[in-house]
C-alpha cells in the first residue's frame, strides 16, 4: 500500500462530522475569558487596555513570522485559528496590569517563538507558551514583574486618562508610592519574613475577604477570580473542558492549605485565600486544561492537576516566589509524557497491561 | 441526558458520540414497496465469504425464488432470482465499494409477472429440528442484515457448536439516518419475534435479548407486545448512543460480559444477530422463501421522498432513486449505509444488496469535511473512542510510518466505528489512517509470510543439495573403500597363492 491513500482526499467514513472545529474551541475559551478581562480593564484602566492588546498582536505577529519563515503551507488558518491570540490572552492576564510596553512584546517572543515554535507549533510544544513567558520575565525582570497596582477603577478620579495611561504604558515611569502595593501573596510573604505573623498582617487593608470582590492588588486577570470560575463553569458546561483537571488543582490547593490552615492559621494562608489569590482560578480552567500539554485521559488529568494544586500551595508556602501556579504548572507539563504513558484507557477486551482478557471456563462445558 | 448518563459522564465512561439521528420523519411514514424495476443485477459477492457459483446460463428464464447461484466453501450463501424473467447477462457491474471497481453479477430481465417457483410452506416450524431450521436458513441465503453480511446458518450452527447461552437481537439501530430496523419492528414484529423463536431453537440458547435504543419507544412497544406471551425472549431499551449497535458494545450492555480481545462472542456464550435477520429467518423458515429483498431506508438533504422502501435486491440505486421522485439538488456524496460507517459509491448505477440498510443522498452541507488542521491534543477521540484507545496517538505513530507502533497501541482493537474522526475538532481523517495501516501491516504480514515461505524453500533446496552432495561423497567414499577392499583382498588372495606356491 503506498502513502497516497493517507495523502488523498479522505473518502472513508464517518461522512459525518459533528461540528467541533480548533477555531470554535477557541473562541469559547476566549469567549469564557470575556467577562474577566472586562472587569480587569474597568479596575486597571487605560494601561491594562495597552498591554492587553500588545500582548495580543505581539504573540499573533510572532506567530506569523514564525509560519512564514518555516515557510508553512497552512498559513492563514494556523494563525488565525485562535490558539496565538489565546497565548497571548492568557499571558496578559497573568501580567501586572501597568506592565511596560517591553514587557508584552518581550512576553510574546518567549510565548510564541521560544514556548512554542521552536517545538514545532501547534499541538508540539511541550510546555504551556504562556506560563514559559511569566516565569522567565518574572525571572529576568523581577521588578517590573512584581509592581502591583492599587486597583483605581476607570470611573475614579485618579484612574490615568487616555494619554497618561499611554505615558505610563511607554515610558515605563517608576510608578508613584501612592499607586504602588503588593498582592496579597506577595505581601503575607514579605510580613512572614520579617517576624509578623498572617494574623497581625492580614487584619488590615489586606484583608482576604476583599478577594471575594476582586478590588485588590493583583495580577490583570487575577482580580476577577469569581468572573473566572464563572467563565470555567460555561466552558464545562460547553463540553471545552472536563472537570478533572480543574477540580484536581483546586482540591490539590485546598486540601494541604485547609490542613495547614487548621494547624497554625498564624503560618498558613486560609483555603479562600488560597483559591481567590493568584492566578488559582485561572490556573485551574484555564491554564492546567491546556490540551496541548495536559493528559488526554481523565485519570491522567486528576493526576496531573493534583501535581499542579499541591506544588502551587509547596512554592507558596516555602518557595521563594509568592506566586505558584505558573511554576507549577511547568513542572508538572514536564510530567506530562510520563503521566500519558502511564496513565491510559483500558482497552475493551484487555486487560490493564495490554494482553488479552482470557475467555470465561463455560458452566457445563 | 437522564442521571444515570451524567453520572456515566463524571466517571468518564460515556464512550461513543450522540450524532443528530435524523431518523424522523423517514421512520414514521410506513414502508413503501419497490415496483419491479426492469432490469436487476444480483452480485455473486453479497456477503462475507466466497462469492457465489452462477448454475444458470444467458437467456434461461426463471422465476421468482428460484436458484440461480450456488454457494461455494463453507462460508458463503446462494443466490435467488429476486423476480421471474430471463437471464440476460453474467458479467460485471460496479461493485457497492468505494473502489468503484466492478464485481460479478447476474442480471435478469423481468418479465413483469414475478411469478413465483413453488415454496413450502411449514405449518408447525417450531417441531423443526435444530438443523432442519439452519438448513433451511441456509438454503434460503439469509446473510446477517444490519450490513456485516456473514451467512446466517454458519452463525446459527456455530452455536449449537460452541454452548450459547444467551441469544442477541440487535435493534438498537444506532447509526444516524437510518431507520429500516426500527420500521421493520414496528410493523412486523410479530414476525420478527418467530424469527428470534426459531434462531433460540437452533442456536440452542436459552434466551433472547433484543436490545433496542430508547429513541424507538414505538418500536420497542410493538416487540414488547409482541414477545410478551414468550417468556426467552425479552426486550431491553438500551440508551441512543453510536455505536450502541456495535457487538462487543450491546454484549456489555446486555450481558454485562466482556468479549476478550482475541475472542468472538461465542466464547462467552454469546452471539449476535440483527432483527431484520429474524424477520428474513422466519419468511426462509415458515414459509421456504429465500432472501429477495430487504427493507431499507432512503434519506440525505437531497433525497425527494425519504423513508423505508422494500426494494428486490439487485435494483440499480439510480431506479430507486427515480421512482421516489429523484434529488431536490446536488448530491454531495452518495453512501451506501449510515453516514458513521457506511461506504462512499462512485454513482447510482450500482445495485442493492442484502447488506444494504440504507442510500444517503447527502447534500454539500452534510457532507462538508472540514479543512484538516494539526492536532491540538485536545484528548476528544479519547473520551469519544468505545473500545478505549487512543486515537490521537495511534494517528501520530502511523504519520511517521511507525506502523508497529501503532499496532502495540491497539489498531487491531480498532472497529473503525468513526466516533474520533466525528468529534475532532482538527478534522482529521483518523478512521483513514486507521484503515491505511491496518491495510499495510496486512501487505506486510502476507509479505513476511511469503518471505518466510521462499526462505523455507530455499533453505530446503540448500538442505537437498547439500544431502546430496554428501550421499554423492559418501557414495564415492564408499566406492573407494569398496574397491580399497576389494584390493585389498585381491591383494591378500594374491599374497595368499603366491605364499602357497613359495
Ligand atoms: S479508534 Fe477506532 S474504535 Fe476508537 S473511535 Fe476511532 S474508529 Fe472507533
Ligand atoms: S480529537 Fe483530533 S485534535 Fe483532538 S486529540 Fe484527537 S486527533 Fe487530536
Amino acid at each position: 500500500m503506498s502513502t497516497s491513500s493517507l495523502t488523498a482526499p479522505p473518502i472513508a467514513s464517518p461522512h459525518a462530522h459533528g461540528g467541533n472545529s480548533v477555531t470554535l474551541t477557541m473562541f469559547r475559551v476566549q469567549l469564557a475569558l470575556l467577562p474577566a478581562t472586562l472587569f480587569g480593564f474597568w479596575l486597571f484602566g487605560w494601561p491594562s487596555v495597552f498591554l492587553f492588546l500588545l500582548t495580543v498582536l505581539s504573540c499573533l505577529g510572532f506567530e506569523a513570522l514564525s509560519l512564514k519563515l518555516m515557510g508553512r503551507q497552512r498559513f492563514k488558518g494556523t494563525l488565525f485559528d485562535g490558539s496565538a491570540m489565546l497565548t497571548g490572552w492568557l499571558l496578559a492576564m497573568t501580567l501586572p496590569p501597568w506592565a511596560p510596553w517591553w514587557v508584552a512584546v518581550l512576553g510574546g517572543f518567549i510565548a510564541i517563538v521560544i514556548g512554542k515554535q521552536v517545538f514545532g507549533g501547534v499541538g508540539q510544544n511541550v510546555f504551556n507558551p504562556a506560563m514559559v513567558a511569566r516565569v522567565a520575565l518574572l525571572i529576568s525582570f523581577p521588578v517590573p514583574l512584581t509592581q502591583w497596582v492599587f486597583p483605581l477603577p476607570l470611573t475614579s478620579l485618579a484612574a490615568p486618562d487616555f494619554i497618561d495611561g499611554l505615558r505610563i504604558f511607554l515610558t515605563s515611569l517608576p510608578l508613584p508610592d501612592a499607586m504602588a502595593s503588593a498582592s496579597l501573596l506577595g505581601f503575607s510573604k514579605t510580613e512572614m519574613s520579617r517576624g509578623i505573623d498572617l494574623l497581625h498582617s492580614l487584619a488590615g487593608a489586606q484583608a482576604p475577604a476583599l478577594s471575594w470582590l476582586g478590588t485588590r492588588a493583583g495580577s490583570f486577570g487575577e482580580s476577577a477570580s469569581l468572573l473566572i470560575l464563572g467563565g470555567g463553569l460555561y466552558l464545562l458546561a460547553r463540553g471545552v473542558i472536563t472537570w478533572h483537571t480543574p477540580l484536581a488543582v483546586l482540591a490539590g490547593l485546598a486540601i494541604p492549605a485547609a490542613i495547614g490552615h487548621a494547624v497554625d492559621p498564624g503560618h498558613y494562608l486560609s483555603v479562600s485565600a488560597h483559591l481567590l489569590s493568584g492566578a488559582a482560578m485561572l490556573g485551574a480552567f484555564f491554564i492546567a486544561t491546556d490540551y496541548v500539554t495536559s493528559p488526554n485521559t481523565g485519570a491522567g488529568q486528576i493526576v496531573f492537576g493534583l501535581g499542579v494544586g499541591l506544588l502551587t500551595w509547596v512554592i507558596r508556602t516555602w518557595g521563594a516566589y509568592p506566586e505558584g501556579m505558573a511554576f507549577a504548572v511547568l513542572l508538572m507539563n514536564a510530567m506530562t509524557p510520563v503521566i500519558d504513558r502511564f496513565v491510559k484507557p483500558r482497552i475493551l477486551g484487555r486487560d490493564r497491561k495490554g494482553k488479552p482478557l482470557s475467555i470465561p471456563e463455560k458452566k457445563g462445558a | 441526558m437522564g442521571f444515570m448518563n451524567l453520572f456515566k459522564h463524571f466517571l468518564g465512561k460515556d464512550w461513543g458520540v450522540h450524532p443528530a439521528d435524523h431518523k424522523r420523519p423517514a421512520s414514521d411514514v410506513p414502508t413503501r414497496k419497490l415496483p419491479i424495476p426492469p432490469r436487476l443485477h444480483l452480485m455473486l459477492s453479497q456477503h462475507v465469504g466466497a462469492p457465489s457459483r452462477p448454475i444458470v446460463l444467458v437467456g434461461e428464464k426463471v422465476r421468482k425464488g428460484q436458484l440461480i447461484a450456488a454457494a461455494q466453501g463453507n462460508i458463503s450463501a446462494p443466490l435467488h432470482a429476486s423476480t421471474s424473467g430471463t437471464i440476460s447477462a453474467i458479467g460485471e457491474i460496479t461493485a457497492p465499494h468505494a473502489s468503484g471497481l466492478p464485481g460479478m453479477a447476474i442480471s435478469i430481465d423481468s418479465d413483469g409477472e414475478d411469478a413465483w417457483i413453488e415454496t413450502e410452506v411449514i405449518t408447525d416450524p417450531f417441531s423443526l429440528s435444530p438443523e432442519d431450521i439452519a438448513k433451511r436458513v441456509a438454503a434460503a441465503g439469509v446473510v446477517g442484515l444490519g450490513g456485516a453480511t456473514f451467512p446466517s446458518s454458519v452463525k446459527l450452527n456455530l452455536g449449537r457448536r460452541s454452548k450459547i447461552d444467551t441469544l442477541i437481537m440487535n435493534g438498537s439501530e444506532c447509526e444516524p439516518y437510518l431507520s429500516c430496523d426500527d420500521r421493520l419492528m414496528r410493523d412486523r414484529a410479530a414476525d420478527i419475534v418467530t424469527g428470534i423463536r426459531l434462531m433460540l431453537i437452533s442456536t440452542g440458547a436459552g434466551e433472547a435479548k433484543v436490545g433496542i435504543e430508547d429513541n424507538k419507544p414505538e418500536a420497542i412497544a410493538a416487540m414488547r407486545e409482541a414477545a410478551a406471551r414468550f417468556d426467552n425472549v425479552t426486550i431491553f431499551p438500551v440508551p441512543a448512543r453510536y455505536p450502541m449497535g456495535s457487538d462487543r458494545q450491546l454484549i456489555v450492555e446486555l450481558t454485562g460480559r466482556e468479549v476478550p480481545s482475541d475472542a468472538r462472542a461465542a466464547d462467552v456464550g454469546v452471539i449476535v444477530h440483527n432483527v431484520g435477520t429474524a424477520y428474513a429467518v422466519q419468511q426462509a423458515v415458515c414459509l421456504g422463501r429465500p432472501l429477495l429483498s430487504r427493507v431499507m431506508t432512503l434519506n440525505g438533504g437531497v433525497a425527494a421522498t425519504p423513508g423505508n422502501y422494500e426494494v428486490p435486491l439487485g435494483t440499480l440505486i439510480s431506479d430507486l432513486v427515480a421512482f421516489t421522485g429523484g434529488t431536490t439538488g446536488e448530491v454531495a456524496k452518495l453512501v451506501m449505509g449510515g453516514p458513521m460507517m457506511g461506504t462512499i459509491l462512485p454513482h447510482m448505477r450500482v445495485p442493492v444488496i442484502k447488506g444494504t440498510s440504507g442510500i444517503l443522498l447527502l447534500d454539500a452541507n452534510e457532507a462538508a469535511g472540514g479543512e484538516v488542521e494539526d492536532c491540538i491534543r485536545c484528548g476528544s477521540c479519547v473520551k469519544a473512542c468505545p473500545m478505549g484507545l487512543l486515537p490521537l496517538e495511534m494517528s501520530a505513530r502511523i504519520r511517521n510510518d511507525e506502523m508497529d507502533a501503532a499496532a502495540d497501541l491497539g489498531l487491531a482493537d480498532c472497529i473503525a466505528c468513526g466516533c474520533c474522526a466525528y468529534v475532532c475538532p482538527s478534522h482529521i481523517p483518523l478512521v483513514q489512517y486507521f484503515y491505511h495501516a491496518k491495510g499495510d501491516l496486512y501487505a506486510r504480514e502476507r509479505n513476511k509470510l511469503r518471505t518466510e515461505a521462499t526462505k523455507k524453500m530455499a533453505l530446503q533446496r540448500q538442505e537437498r543439495l547439500d544431502r546430496e552432495q554428501r550421499e554423492k561423497v559418501e557414495a564415492a567414499a564408499k566406492r573407494k573403500a569398496e574397491r580399497a577392499a576389494a584390493a585389498a583382498a585381491a591383494a591378500a588372495a594374491e599374497a595368499a597363492k603366491q605364499g602357497e606356491s613359495a
